[in-house]
């Protein structure tokens, strides 16, 4: 409680700057994860890429980031157990914790999962800094299923999708006439899809509410709309038989690059929705501490506010603009064996889950998604070549991100009350 | 970024290089033809120059065949079996060796081609070679195949050019026949060292038409899943 009145603003801008610090973190070494494979498989150039990320991150971000911003702010400290004071140092340090791993991450060129990172410093600081009381451990069991159960969902639901490419468009008498009948379908999915998952389940602090049936019709709305769209792109695509001299399905491909314009944005968006609260639900957490005057069940319960998904809506778009476009360009440059007609279906695969987990508050991770679609994809015989070998540093690098992201909050935390208290 | 996830997952998928290879040992099977004509004619410089091509070539598709067998390793997630590709890749090779070794007889021994032979030989070996161009066309699919998951239409298709590989070394086969029992009439006048020589180099030609066929007959290998 002194700590609030002594210090209450001080923390409150201190805890903005972490947050952003965190969001701008993303926005340079995650982002790339979500756009890389649309610029590898050069169905967008990069600056295109740098573009549909910075809208669809922000929109992502701001439209339907509320649920899993309310779960790193609630869903994983019991607010009863902690006083305010520590909540407040130990959220932030929380924050400066996996600021400063992605950091040192990026600058060695270590993968690392900003999800993880998040959950791993919150336990940290916790259970060891407070007590092992002050975890929701019950409400940590489904978090930890759904980062292993996404790569496995977006991989069966990848290779659904090649399989319904294969057999409806590829496998076909005339792929390039049926992937143009058929392809304005995959974009009227993509559409609904995200669509159907931010009314549902985002908007809540914008102030839209939306019955289920209202949802659908709006959702069938959106999804006919970006087929449309869609159709009118594809128009320009003339079947080409001099690039299908040497690759006879090339003019197949140019079709399904133009359905990748969508997915892409689709996996900016779902991405900017996952993310956006690794950066802010600490800092929405110690905001509604602070807001409420130090009262915890209070600051417990109130929503998350719009200007905080707005503060991290910005600082993605800003680490992307200094710094995330240049890790796009270098991962583009290493994935060149993804055509098309696979990246959208590990895209939307990926976007789906991503967006679906999002929606039900679930803070997962978009890379290690992203990974089980490719692997499906693979799995359906649609790739040349995979190595398994990532499968099993993708499993490390949890073992390695979890502690060392508690350790780091646990430190960051008794330095904070060393200071403050 | 070098270990990001992402990007290392995608490893290089070996269907290009393989492509690549097989293009090397066509090419190196296809100077047979004018090969033997300067045989025929007696050139013996062209002869040496033709024969140095060759082994340049061999070589060369040695190199690209290294280099596929090293980025396979057992970690490798492939749409078909890697013993299998690794199976194609070795008969691939078979192709180019016969080659050379034709050529670096022949060259050897300055053999000299009987003229009342001669016509029905590049007759022979012209067949011998359209076995290798025709597995290298169905080779060439490798890429559509794996574009169509390795079936239905682009299978089938793959199929038929099998088919007519098959086909060809048939008609070798029957070529062979007659080419032997044309040099078993004139085998009396002929030195025997060199006739017999001569029966080994009507061997070998036939070898190059059997290895294409082998190498169309993993191809199938592959689509049989």
């Amino acid at each position: 409680m002194s700590l609030v009145a002594e210090y209450g603003f001080v923390l409150l801008v201190l805890a903005c700057c972490f947050g952003f610090f965190m969001a701008w973190g993303v926005g340079a070494n995650d982002v790339s994860n979500a756009m890389g494979t649309s610029v590898g498989s050069k169905a967008l150039t990069i600056k295109q890429a740098i573009f549909v990320a910075m809208l669809f991150e922000f929109c992502g971000a701001y439209l339907a980031g509320g649920q899993v911003t309310e779960t790193i702010k609630n869903g994983i400290v019991a607010a009863d157990a902690i006083p305010p004071d520590l909540f407040i140092l130990g959220m932030m340090s929380a924050l400066l914790s996996a600021g400063t791993w992605l950091l040192v991450a990026s600058m060695n060129g270590w993968p690392v999962s900003t999800t993880h990172s998040i959950v791993g410093a919150i336990i940290g600081f916790a259970s060891v800094g407070v007590s092992t009381h002050a975890v929701n451990w019950a409400g940590l069991v489904p978090i930890v299923l759904s980062w292993v159960v996404t790569p496995f969902l977006s991989g069966l639901i990848a290779f659904g999708l090649f399989k319904s490419v294969q057999w409806l468009i590829i496998d076909t008498d005339d792929p390039f006439a049926n992937a143009k009948r058929w392809v304005p379908v995959y974009m009227f999915l993509t559409g609904f899809m995200l669509a159907l998952m931010t009314f549902t389940k985002g908007l809540k602090h914008v102030g839209w509410h939306f019955t289920t049936g209202e949802s659908v019709a709006l959702a069938v709305g959106v999804g006919v709309l970006v087929a449309s769209l869609g159709m009118l792109l594809l128009r320009r695509i003339k079947h080409d038989p001099e690039a299908n001299r040497s690759f006879q399905f090339a003019s197949v491909e140019r079709v399904f690059a133009v359905l990748m314009i969508f997915t892409a944005c689709s996996m900016a968006f779902a991405h900017g929705a996952s993310d956006v609260s690794n950066a802010v639900g600490p800092l929405a957490a110690v905001v509604g501490v602070i807001e409420a005057g130090g009262d915890m069940v209070i600051g417990g319960k109130s929503p998350v506010p719009g200007w905080v998904l707005l503060l991290g809506a910005v600082g993605i778009v800003i680490g992307l603009a200094t710094y995330g476009w240049k890790v796009i360009a270098t991962i583009g440059k290493g994935i060149t064996e993804l055509t098309p007609s696979r990246g959208f279906a590990a895209e939307l695969a990926t976007a789906g889950t991503v967006v679906t987990a999002s929606g039900i508050g679930l803070p997962v991770s978009t890379t290690h998604t992203l990974v089980g679609a490719v692997l499906g994809i693979g799995l359906a015989r649609g790739i040349g070549a995979l190595n398994l070998s990532v499968v099993g540093k993708i499993i490390s690098s949890w073992v390695i991100t979890l502690p060392v992201g508690a350790l780091l909050a646990i430190v960051y935390f008794e330095i904070m009350q060393l200071v403050f208290l | 970024m070098p270990i990001n996830p992402i990007v290392s997952l995608f490893g290089r998928s070996p269907i290009g290089p393989m492509q690549q290879h097989f293009a090397k040992a066509h090419e190196c099977a296809a100077n047979l033809v004018p090969f033997f004509e300067a045989a025929m004619a007696q050139d013996w410089e062209k002869l040496e120059s033709i024969y140095q091509e060759m082994a340049r070539l061999e070589r060369e598709a040695d190199k690209l065949k290294k280099n596929v067998r090293m980025h396979l390793p057992k970690s490798l997630f492939l749409p078909v079996p890697r013993s299998d590709l690794l199976d194609l890749l070795s008969v691939q090779d078979k192709v180019a060796n016969r080659a050379k070794d034709i050529a670096g007889l022949m060259l050897g021994r300055q053999m000299m081609i009987p003229a009342a032979l001669q016509p029905q030989m590049l007759n022979y070996v012209k067949r011998c070679v359209d076995a290798s161009a025709q597995a290298l066309t169905a080779l060439n699919e490798l890429d559509e195949l794996l574009e169509t998951g390795f079936g239905g239409r682009e299978a089938t298709l793959v199929q038929r050019l099998v088919e007519e590989v098959e086909e060809i070394e048939h008609d070798t086969d029957r070529l062979q026949i007659e080419v032997r029992r044309a040099l078993f009439a004139l085998e009396k006048d002929l030195p025997a060292v060199d006739v017999m020589f001569l029966y080994r180099i009507i061997d070998w030609v036939g070898d190059v038409a059997d290895r294409a066929e082998r190498v169309g007959n993993r191809l199938e290998q592959l689509l049989a899943r």
